[in-house]
């Protein structure tokens, strides 16, 4: 059934790679619209011979990676300390449930002002977006603590520290898992959105100066690129997850929060 | 009513081939309420799943009123024992007993008439604006019971539909299944692992084998037909059918060496009492 | 009484009091970038009036209207299809997850290429932005309605059309509301993006238009604005949700009690 499933899903893939190729060469649609995958691909094999290109890369790596760590590190710790102290809580609820919808790219026009094209303001939206979704997370699996478990680590005196260190982390970890790796699709979408917008260097400003210099093969090729990317940062984020909980008797399905 | 006819049934799947059901040949007359008892993981389920039209045997076939099930028959209803699962969560009582009618092209009028009878036959008139979660076990296999009998069926299959209650409670919905049995005279095959309930509510009992499962015997259960939990369960009649069924699925458990491929169970000890 | 009023106050206690805080810190300012909060109230009717709302905000409501709306139909009606089967399941499974790994926002300008600029642009980004999530979550919660109510459905003949409407879909439908959720959210972002790009008029057009002029007071009251917005939507969706998901979320907790 796997090896089946191996042999459907590469068949799928090699369909919709000609697919691709042949919609443009009969002509169906412009190929100044949508390049054949050859050409794309012509135009992938001589990106990765640009330095320029390997640069645009790390920029968005940069970005990405140094955000969603500013983000984890910060959701988790809000989210434990929130979630243990009742009266935090309680107050902060509301304030919670207000600022986590605010779209984050209604901050590009203060990141502009602020920091310009700096690195600080892929950081900004970065950082404001993947957080609510660490620290949700985070809460929610605090809160899915047995109270039980709770009172048995007191009543053989365990401190607070050992409580949260064997206990409550435990528990929460795989709920701070599946956060962490909804932060990590989030913090491309912004890295990316931060350069194709405010012109922050990296592949996002390369796909719109060549969206704006008509160079359409590249950019369909970065456009690829940043898809293969996402696609690596999904399964990593899964693969590690997955590694994680392995010891987990029941690896939660996603919070609906 | 019901004929099962050399029924075989073979899974097979990632090189591994499971004989579930060898050979079973039985019949149900209609009217009859039929238990089928057996060591578990001996097929019962992969059986009423063939009878039902749900799988599609190997070999063999099932007849209904004579003719041949392909596919799930409209004169069937099946009962299953994972309530919480074979409800629907979304709707309230009434929806989830009336969603079945709405297949079978009734009146609006005639579909409530069905509902609300149903619901009351299984006592449950007050429960059908609630969810089926709001319910307790017992009730919500009630209310699995009342989609049923609003459906009409001339042949009820039952499939260890109390495995997951509490005693008491399956105590009750016991003689609910007596009591509606006789009032309607619905023709019921009853599936169920537990020895005293197959002989309190059955008028027959057949037994199976241990798998590759075939009929290892029928009995006739020769109580009287008004039965109750307290009399019945100590008659002196009961108890010799009951120690009669327990041999003989104790002999089917060791298995007759005969029906053995695996060599391990070779090894133990010969069944003194095996046919 | 009591209880209410402490519920008051838990519920306002720090918003009032960050509000506070923003007005004191900010009063009197004189950095240009971060103005009085007094000056942004106040820059605030005169900015959002009734004729400035009908002119910007409600083209970018509509086109995101549109575009969700798309993505909805599109997506449930194609993940039923792929969750249904699993051999089309394997098939597209590689393509779909290479396709929802793309950065919506990327597809901007490649749309641009065919839609050109106008509405149409607009509204294709973001359908084709939030299609994804709405799809996948489809996908997965067609695929794993519970295999005893699947076998209910059949023994008592519920096929066809009844069966996806009243078993599938409505099984399906938690998951199919997480997808529209995260859908929401995508299509937001795009919704301004896509203004921010290349536009005459719209939220994000406006917004940076002020950033540009260094209207600094009136860039401020676009960012609020834009996150009331953000808020407002998540409050229907939340009530929709209840609404459509009220069984569920009893079942849940129901289940979660008695474990």
């Amino acid at each position: 059934m796997k090896a089946e499933n191996a042999l459907l899903g590469t068949a799928g893939l090699a369909g919709f790679l000609v697919l691709c190729e042949a919609v443009p060469r009969l002509g169906i649609v412009s190929e100044d619209y949508f390049p054949p995958v050859t050409r794309i691909a012509d135009a992938l094999v001589t990106e990765f011979g640009d330095q320029a290109f390997w640069t645009a890369l790390g920029d968005t790596l940069t970005g990405w990676g140094l955000g969603l760590v500013i983000a984890v590190t910060a959701g988790i710790l809000a989210g434990v300390v929130i979630s243990v102290v009742p009266f935090l809580r309680e107050t902060t609820a509301s304030t919670i449930e207000f600022l986590r919808p605010i779209p984050s790219v209604a901050l590009i026009p203060l990141a502009v002002l602020l920091y310009g094209t700096e690195l600080q303001s892929v950081l900004l939206l970065v950082v404001y977006a993947s957080f609510w979704q660490v620290l949700i997370q985070t809460m929610y699996g605090v809160q899915d603590v047995d109270p039980v478990a709770m009172e048995t680590a007191r009543s053989y005196g365990l401190g607070t520290w050992a409580r949260v260190r064997h206990v409550l982390w435990p528990t929460a970890l795989p709920y701070v898992m599946t956060g962490v790796r909804l932060a990590a699709a989030v913090a491309l979408i912004l890295a990316v959105t931060a350069e194709l917008v405010i012109g922050a260097p990296g592949l996002g400003r390369r796909i719109a100066v060549a969206q704006s210099s008509q160079a359409v093969p590249e950019m369909y090729a970065l456009v690829v690129v940043t898809g293969v990317l996402g696609l690596l940062i999904n399964v990593g984020a899964r693969t590690v997850e997955r590694r994680a909980l392995a010891w987990h008797q029941s690896v939660r399905g996603e919070v609906a929060v | 009513m019901l004929d099962v006819r050399g029924l075989k049934k073979v899974y097979e799947g990632s090189g591994r081939r499971v004989e579930a059901v060898r050979d079973l040949t039985f019949t149900v007359d209609a009217g009859e309420l039929v238990c089928l008892v057996g060591p578990s993981g001996c097929g019962k389920t992969t059986l009423l799943k063939c009878m039902s039209g749900l799988l599609t045997p190997t070999s063999g076939e099932v007849l209904l009123g004579g003719r041949p099930v392909t596919g799930p028959p409209p004169g069937m209803a099946f009962v299953f024992q994972e309530y919480g699962r074979s409800l629907f969560p979304w709707m309230r009582v009434r929806d989830n007993v009336e969603l079945p009618l709405k297949q079978k092209k009734l009146t609006t009028s005639r579909r409530r008439e069905l509902v609300a009878d149903a619901l009351e036959s299984v006592g449950l008139s007050d429960a059908a604006g609630a969810y089926p979660w709001q319910l307790s076990g017992g009730m919500q296999q009630r209310v699995a019971i009342a989609r049923a009998l609003a459906y009409e069926p001339d042949v009820l299959l039952m499939d260890e539909p109390f495995a997951a209650v509490d005693a008491q409670t399956r105590a009750d919905l016991e003689d609910l299944v007596r009591g509606l049995w006789q009032q309607r005279g619905i023709t019921i095959l009853f599936v169920t692992h537990d020895i005293d309930e197959a002989v309190y509510l059955g008028e027959r009992v057949l037994i199976l084998s241990a798998s590759p499962t075939v009929v290892q015997e029928q009995l006739k259960v020769d109580l009287p037909t008004e039965r109750d939990q307290l009399h019945t369960r100590v008659a002196p009649r009961f108890a010799e059918l009951r120690t009669h069924v327990y041999e003989q699925i104790q002999a089917a458990k060791r298995g007759r060496p005969a029906d053995l491929e695996d060599a391990k169970d070779m090894k133990a000890d010969a069944p003194p009492g095996a046919p | 009484m009591k209880r209410l009023a402490l519920q008051l106050f838990f519920v306002l206690a720090l918003p009032l009091l960050l509000v506070t805080a923003w007005w004191f810190a900010s009063d009197g300012s004189t950095d240009v970038y971060w103005p009085p909060l007094r000056t942004i109230l106040t820059t605030f009717p005169d900015v959002w009036t009734g004729e400035q709302l009908r002119a910007d905000v409600l083209p970018s409501l509509l086109r995101l209207l549109a575009g969700y709306a798309a993505a909805a139909v599109v997506g449930v009606a194609l993940g039923t299809v792929i969750g249904s089967y699993r051999r089309v399941r394997a098939v597209c499974e590689p393509v779909l997850e290479f396709l929802r790994a793309v950065p919506p926002p990327v597809l901007v300008p490649v749309i641009i290429l065919f839609a050109g600029i106008g509405d149409t642009m607009k509204i294709a980004v973001i359908a084709s932005g939030c299609v994804w999530p709405i799809l996948l979550n489809t996908v997965e919660g067609v695929r794993a309605v519970d295999s005893v109510m699947t076998e209910t459905a059949r023994s008592y003949g519920i096929t066809g059309a009844a069966r996806l409407r009243h078993v599938v879909l409505r099984s399906a439908s938690p998951q199919i509301f997480a997808g529209l959720r995260q859908a929401l959210s995508i299509g937001i972002i795009l919704m301004v993006i896509s203004e921010m790009f290349a536009a005459s008029n719209g939220l994000g057009f406006t917004i940076v238009q002020f950033q540009r002029n260094f209207a600094i007071p009136d860039m401020w009251t676009g960012i609020l604005l834009l996150g009331l917005l953000g808020f407002v939507l998540s409050v229907l969706f939340r009530l929709a949700e209840r609404r459509a998901l009220g069984w569920y979320h009893g079942l849940r907790d129901t289940s979660r009690r008695s474990s």
